[in-house]
């Protein structure tokens, strides 16, 4: 029984991961008052530009820092379109979408098009933390990833947007931009800082999938885990820290199944109705914390200096 | 900062300037694209040539984009009232696969049905399939706020699911293992509208509910007021209209177009539910009506386009051994062009000294 258990913690952790640098990364955007649905386009292209530069360059440190780049460029488009221009934020971000995802379809297919299997390269290996402890040896085997963001990168971001006087300005944007403008914030330069930090660990998210967990790219690598992250931010009220327990409750919940399935259960119901599970309990858990959501009050409202 | 600065101003466009637009989208649209297109190691040119013009070169090729158009135009409608009731339905993709599911289930049972019939029953039936789909998010966003955005996306990811659990489980084909329905009643597949063609009677069930929604957004005092919610919405209770059953309509029509969307491919093109069969015409859709201006005549002149450049891309492909992406690529580039060319409609650029 402990055993099951820990290979639970094990898989929810690692599982929880990539959504959770998603999630982070969409933190920052909305706290600045912009909704990035390009989030699951992004992870998509950097899943791939992780994938492809690791296999040429040979790295996957090179690879990982190429998807950082690629995210922080979608970022900085969406930036252009919903800051600048000042477009309607769903289309805007639904077309980064679309844009991200078929460019990594196309160089995708333009690189590896012509072979018979897929291609794949040696992904990041686990690192070993107590070595013959039974139980922790199996929870703490994680990927180096999966330690930088839930050591690292949440409560930075917690520290960032809470403690530090760009945090404030963040969610001064965010909140109210006329204000912020007033009392010499630069709102433009804010969001489109928030909205570059916020694609780069889009992009390291969609990485980790090609680059530690699978060890290639595949068209449905991503399915539909930005959209997960998005309702995550909202579950999460905004704050890191809940948003990380948003992202343990999804991966547990995708955890649970994945150890249900590999434990071969002959089940009276089909397997799909636990793929779909953390879906449906992700809705149900915004509908439970998001009722009481304080949405940052500037949220898809461009800002447009009079 | 920089040494041009530029200031928006809230002043409309010239009125030529108006004329120009599409001509400018494709003009850029084709400079952002053409790097890609050289990637590919092909000519922009030539490209562009096999992209745009030689679809509608050949009366067979012509017909094909008219195939394609028909689940885009379905697509495009159905996000059209959603949006214009300011309710952002991003769900077609899963409602369109809801419908199909509804439509290919009544397909298999109507066996002996005449054609009639059939088709009345399987348009019914799409409709609701999709508008069951679309039920719950717009319940929960009227009752109980929950943002509509995120509970339909989900729930596209939860419908897929769901149709590969029946695909793989009572439906999978005992012969050929293939995960895919029975094939629906000779009576219920949509005639053809031209000879050895694809082209399907989907064309013109697509172009009436165009006509109908057009005639319901512009020409009734629904949807008057349905426009009057998505321009504002305290404006709109000002006004004493209810703005939470005219949400809730809306969103259950955006479901049930997308739904019968997807019958049409099942009943037209397909004649049977396979997992494949929608590339992503729900999120296209929402390009469309954004492009269209949530207007029904263009969205629809928008998704005859976008079948051609889905025609184009399978052509380019084949001429010029092209990844058939770019298709993808150039709709996004197209749709996000064509947002900063709006904007351009409202504003004016001024140098700053």
């Amino acid at each position: 029984m402990i055993s099951f258990f820990s290979t639970l913690i094990a898989a929810t952790l690692r599982v929880s991961t990539p959504i959770l640098y998603a999630a982070i990364g969409e933190t920052y955007a909305e706290r600045a008052g912009v909704l990035n649905l390009g989030i699951e386009g992004t992870m998509f292209i950097g899943a791939f530009t992780g994938f492809y530069v690791a296999d040429i360059s040979g790295s996957l440190w090179v690879g990982l820092l190429a998807a950082v780049i690629i995210g922080m460029l979608s970022g900085l488009l969406m930036a252009f379109l919903s800051v600048t221009l000042g477009v309607n934020q769903h289309v805007s971000g639904l077309g980064i979408t679309l844009l991200t995802g078929g460019l990594a379809l196309y160089a995708f297919r333009l690189n590896y098009g012509g072979r018979s299997t897929p291609p794949s390269i040696p992904p990041f290996d686990q690192i070993p933390l107590f070595s013959g402890i039974p139980y922790l040896e199996t929870i703490f085997k994680q990927y180096s990833l999966t330690y930088i963001v839930f050591l690292l990168l949440v409560p930075l971001a917690w520290w960032i947007l809470y403690r530090t006087s760009f945090g404030l300005e963040v969610r001064a944007v965010g909140e109210n931009p006329e204000a912020a403008d007033a009392a010499g914030i630069h709102v433009y330069r804010v969001r489109y800082i928030a909205l570059i930090i916020g694609g780069g660990l889009m992009g390291a998210g969609g990485a980790f999938l090609s680059l530690a967990q699978l060890g290639a790219f595949t068209h449905g690598i991503i399915s539909g885990r930005g959209w997960v992250a998005i309702a995550l931010v909202i579950f999460g009220n905004w704050n890191p820290a809940k948003v990380m327990v948003g992202a343990l409750i999804f991966g547990g919940t995708f955890a649970l199944q994945l150890r249900l399935q590999a434990m071969g259960l002959q089940l009276p119901i089909p397997y799909e109705t636990f793929l779909a599970l953390p879906y449906l309990v992700t809705i149900v858990a915004l509908i439970v914390a998001g009722r009481q959501a304080s949405y940052p009050a500037a949220l898809l409202k461009p800002y447009q200096r009079e | 900062m920089s040494l041009l600065k530029f200031k928006l101003e809230k002043t409309g466009a010239p009125l030529w300037f108006r004329p120009l637009i599409p001509i400018l989208t494709l003009i850029l649209t084709f400079f952002l694209t053409s790097g890609l297109i050289i990637w590919g190691k092909a000519n922009p040119f030539e490209a562009y040539y096999y992209f745009l013009i030689a679809p509608l070169a050949s009366r067979v090729s012509f017909l094909e984009v008219l195939v394609k158009s028909i689940p885009l135009i379905l697509t495009g409608i159905a996000v059209t009232p959603a949006f214009a009731a300011g309710y952002y339905n991003i769900g077609a993709e899963g409602q369109l696969y809801a419908g199909a599911l509804a439509a290919a289930w009544l397909g298999t049972v109507l066996h002996g049905v005449p054609a009639f019939a059939a088709i009345i029953i399987m348009i019914a039936g799409g409709f609701v399939g999709g508008m069951l789909w679309a039920l719950v998010p717009a319940l929960l966003r009227v009752k109980w706020a929950v943002d509509e955005v995120v509970t339909t996306l989900l729930l596209n990811t939860v419908i897929i699911f769901i149709i590969s659990a029946i695909l793989n489980g009572p439906w999978r084909d005992p012969q050929s293992g293939w995960p895919q329905s029975p094939e629906i009643a000779v009576t219920a597949q949509l005639p053809k509208l031209v000879a050895r063609s694809r082209l399907h009677f989907g064309f013109v069930i697509a172009l009436l509910t165009a006509a109908v929604i057009w005639f319901l957004l512009t020409r009734t005092s629904f949807g008057l007021r349905l426009r009057a919610v998505g321009l504002g919405r305290e404006g709109a209770r000002f006004a004493g209209i209810k703005i939470d059953r005219t949400v809730l309509i809306a969103a259950l029509i955006s479901g049930g177009i997308a739904g019968i969307a997807g019958y049409v491919e099942v009943a037209g093109i397909q004649y049977h539910l396979i997992e494949e069969l929608s590339p992503g015409y729900g999120y296209t859709g929402i390009i469309l009506a954004t492009m269209g201006g949530l207007n029904a005549i263009l969205v629809t002149v928008s998704a005859m386009f976008f079948g051609l450049i889905d025609m184009g891309a399978q052509t380019v492909s084949r001429a010029l051994g092209v990844p058939m992406y770019l298709g993808e690529v150039t709709q996004a580039t197209m749709l996000l062009v064509i947002l900063g060319m709006f904007l351009l409609q409202r504003y004016r650029i001024r140098r700053v000294r």
